[in-house]
């Protein structure tokens, strides 16, 4: 098993956005985010680019600073970001092979690097066969489901990632999809940013619309796309540029 | 291969420790502070083999100016000093700084200059006069002018012409601070004269245009000294094996290696312990 | 004609001359050993230059950039200072040695690898930044990490420091001492040989100390190529 589907994940969980604001020197990208993001079923962020999906996600994994609000775990910030992990849009591949370097987030997250662990980390993404190619001659796709090893290597608590399947053929968009739901499954939180509406209506437990810097909607998945609460999300749903 | 790495590392800088140790810092050497045309002529290359057949002791020469090598001496950097200018090595002996000079050997000085003899001083064998007749003609004339013995020498030759022309530096006086070779590849190439020992003169293989214009001036008479740095003054001599250097070559084994030294059939140096 | 000359040397080393031989196996064994010891300073300094943020950093590093152009001979007259008997570390006697050359230079060439190793690293960084940070490695695995995977840009960097010191001749002069069969190596025999006037000679054992720096060269590359296909 990959995670202990019994674990207690109230440490990481829930994450709780206070008013919280990001700006790039004077340039705001994030204003009055106000969220709570609880266990259970994936939350996905949808909105159009630009809109500050990738800089929510950046700001709960700590890699920036809220320049305004707060943002609270149960347990405390440090702690519980040790149990979070992240998928980047572009993974960086260390330069070695595969195996390697799931083996060097297994030791980044203070795991043994046994072979055992590291074969069934790459068997769940289907990589099991590629161990020791070299990771920067992987194909976009198998990059995508080595960082999401990696990621697992983590044990994580809360996983999120940033538009993983943006730039891959719905082959590969399938398996990084059945990845994620078989985590999901397993106990992990999942909290994804897309802007594929057919992503978000395959795997949503509940969806958070950004736009502009703010949120526009939060609601369960169900609500979200049969009946959305604001002109802005129906617009969105309908296929409209939001400006 | 993480475990290997570490491995390699740390042989990589446990080697580096070793090869900062100096190898061999008890084995039997000694370094001598000599000068460059002594160690250009070729002598070195050839006595010090029988020196080491005979006593195991490897002698390491550093080839300076006679300026440079008795500062060593001085400094504590050599364990024995070997030049040819004999006020300077005296005066070495009287501050201190070593135990006692003995004559080794001489060789001579040779006024080199060009075939085209802008002076008309070829075939001499006076050489103040030749020097006069330089400076009168405002000829092209090279000096090492870095405080070696030959240097030194030249400078007491000049004294004699009562001319001064390391002071007055007249354009056709030119000073170039490097070694005998180096002095006459510049005479070579400007058609200047140079005095050069006639050792290295002799195995220089870029003559050009140059030949011997003046020699066998009593003048021209360059007596090589040996003295062991004091004990006293830097205890890190290595006393007994510098010693057992000196006394090989004021011995009669040491004067008869230097006799037997030849270049083209000639003999260099005229061995003189006890005379000099 | 220089290149005719130049067989004088070819002709020595056709022969296996004994001498020609040793001189070279020095020349390599002090410069490759100063390559080393200037790669383990210089390149966690680098490292270190790249990643951390401390009062003085730019100024330090406009200091390492200009200490790549540290005259040789400068360097080779401060060690000689500092290693002779009448000086600090007179003790250690090894002044007019292979070691004390080794040190000048390592000296000599520590700040090319530290200056190149920080530039390369500061772009790596750029690069890693975000994923080393959120797999929280830091210190000294967040340095390790980064060299490694610099590993083949690093190799060029060790070229550069190799080459600065294998073609240097004033620092080995002034602490070697050029003594015959103990401290002389190519670059102050090639200067003896000229000053004695023995120019073919001279040229000859250039174009032999340029083979061998570019014989060191094809090696690293070929080195290097093998392990980007095995590991890259």
């Amino acid at each position: 098993m990959l995670a202990s589907p019994m674990r207690d994940r109230s440490n990481s969980l829930p994450i709780v956005f206070q008013d919280v604001a990001y700006a790039a020197g004077r340039t705001p990208i994030l204003s009055a985010i106000s969220l709570v993001i609880a266990a259970g079923p994936p939350t996905l962020l949808l909105g159009p680019n630009g809109s500050g999906k990738t800089t929510f996600l950046r700001l709960a994994m700590g890699l920036l600073t809220p320049v305004a609000g707060r943002i609270v775990f149960a347990s405390g910030a440090e702690l519980a970001r040790r149990r979070c992990a992240i998928v980047f849009q572009k993974p960086v591949m260390l330069r070695r092979s595969a195996a390697r370097n799931v083996a060097f987030a297994l030791k980044a997250a203070a795991r043994a690097p046994e072979p055992a662990t590291i074969e069934r980390l790459l068997q769940a993404v289907g990589l099991a066969s590629l161990a020791a190619r070299p990771a920067r001659r992987l194909s976009g796709g198998e990059q995508q489901r080595l960082a999401l090893a990696r990621a697992l290597a983590r044990d994580p608590d809360v996983l999120f990632l940033d538009e993983p399947t943006a730039s891959l053929d719905p082959a590969a968009t399938k398996s990084v999809e059945d990845i994620i739901v078989r985590t999901a499954e397993r106990g992990v939180k999942i909290v994804m940013a897309t802007h594929d509406l057919g992503q978000a209506r395959r795997l949503a437990g509940d969806v958070v619309l950004l736009a502009n810097g703010g949120i526009v909607e939060h609601a369960a998945a169900p609500a979200f796309f049969q009946a959305p609460a604001t002109a802005t999300t129906k617009r969105f749903l309908a296929g409209e540029l939001i400006l | 291969m993480a475990m290997q790495l570490r491995q390699l590392i740390v042989l990589l800088l446990f080697s580096q420790l070793a090869l900062l140790l100096p190898a061999g810092a008890e084995d039997k050497a000694i370094v001598v502070a000599s000068t460059t045309s002594t160690q250009d002529s070729g002598l070195f290359n050839f006595i010090l083999p029988m020196f080491k057949a005979k006593t195991g002791i490897d002698v390491r020469v550093i080839a300076q100016g006679t300026g440079q090598a008795l500062d060593t001496g001085r400094r504590g950097d050599a364990d024995v000093v070997f030049v040819h200018a004999k006020p300077q090595e005296e005066k070495f002996v009287a501050d201190g700084f070593g135990v006692q000079r003995f004559a080794v050997m001489y060789n001579d000085f040779v006024l080199i200059g060009p075939k085209s003899d802008p002076a008309k001083i070829k075939g001499g064998n006076d050489v103040v006069a030749a020097l006069q007749a330089i400076s009168k003609s405002e000829s092209p004339f090279v000096s090492r002018g870095d405080r070696s013995g030959t240097h030194a020498a030249e400078l007491a030759l000049w004294k004699q012409t009562s001319l001064d022309p390391a002071s007055s530096k007249p354009a056709w006086y030119r000073e170039i601070g490097q070694g005998m070779g180096a002095a006459l590849n510049t005479a070579g190439a400007m058609g200047a004269y140079v005095l050069s020992d006639r050792g290295t003169w002799i195995s220089f293989k870029n003559k050009a245009d140059l030949d011997i214009v003046v020699q066998g001036d009593q003048r021209l008479f360059n007596q090589y000294g040996v003295i062991l740095v004091s004990p006293a003054k830097h205890p890190n001599v290595k006393q007994d094996l510098g010693q057992a250097f000196i006394d090989w070559l004021v011995s009669g084994d040491g004067q008869e290696a230097i006799r037997a030294y030849k270049i083209d059939g000639q003999q260099l140096f005229f061995p003189n312990a006890n005379k000099g | 004609m220089a290149v005719l000359d130049g067989m004088t040397a070819l002709e020595l080393i056709w022969s296996g001359d004994a001498r020609l031989f040793q001189i070279v196996g020095l020349s390599l064994f002090v410069t490759l050993s100063a390559t080393l010891l200037a790669a383990t300073a210089g390149m966690p300094l680098g490292a270190l230059l790249a990643l951390s943020r401390f009062p003085g950093r730019h100024a330090l590093i406009v200091l390492v950039n200009g200490a790549m152009g540290l005259p040789p001979v400068v360097v080779g007259l401060v060690v000689f200072l500092l290693l002779s008997r009448s000086g600090p570390l007179g003790e250690l006697g090894i002044l007019f040695t292979p070691q004390a050359m080794i040190i000048a230079q390592a000296i000599l060439i520590s700040p090319i690898i530290a200056a190149l190793t920080r530039q390369v690293i500061e772009d790596l960084w750029a690069e890693y930044r975000d994923e080393l940070t959120a797999m929280h490695v830091a210190g000294a695995q967040r340095v390790a990490t980064l060299l490694w995977d610099a590993r083949f840009s690093l190799i060029t960097t060790l070229l550069a420091g190799f080459g600065r010191a294998a073609a240097e001749v004033g620092a080995v002069m002034i602490v070697g001492g050029n003594i015959d069969g103990f401290t002389r190596v190519m670059t102050t025999t090639i200067a003896l040989e000229t000053s004695k006037g023995n120019l073919p000679l001279a040229i000859g054992l250039g174009f032999v100390l340029i083979a061998v720096i570019l014989a060191v060269n094809a090696l690293a590359w070929a080195a290097r190529g093998w392990s980007e296909r095995h590991a890259g």
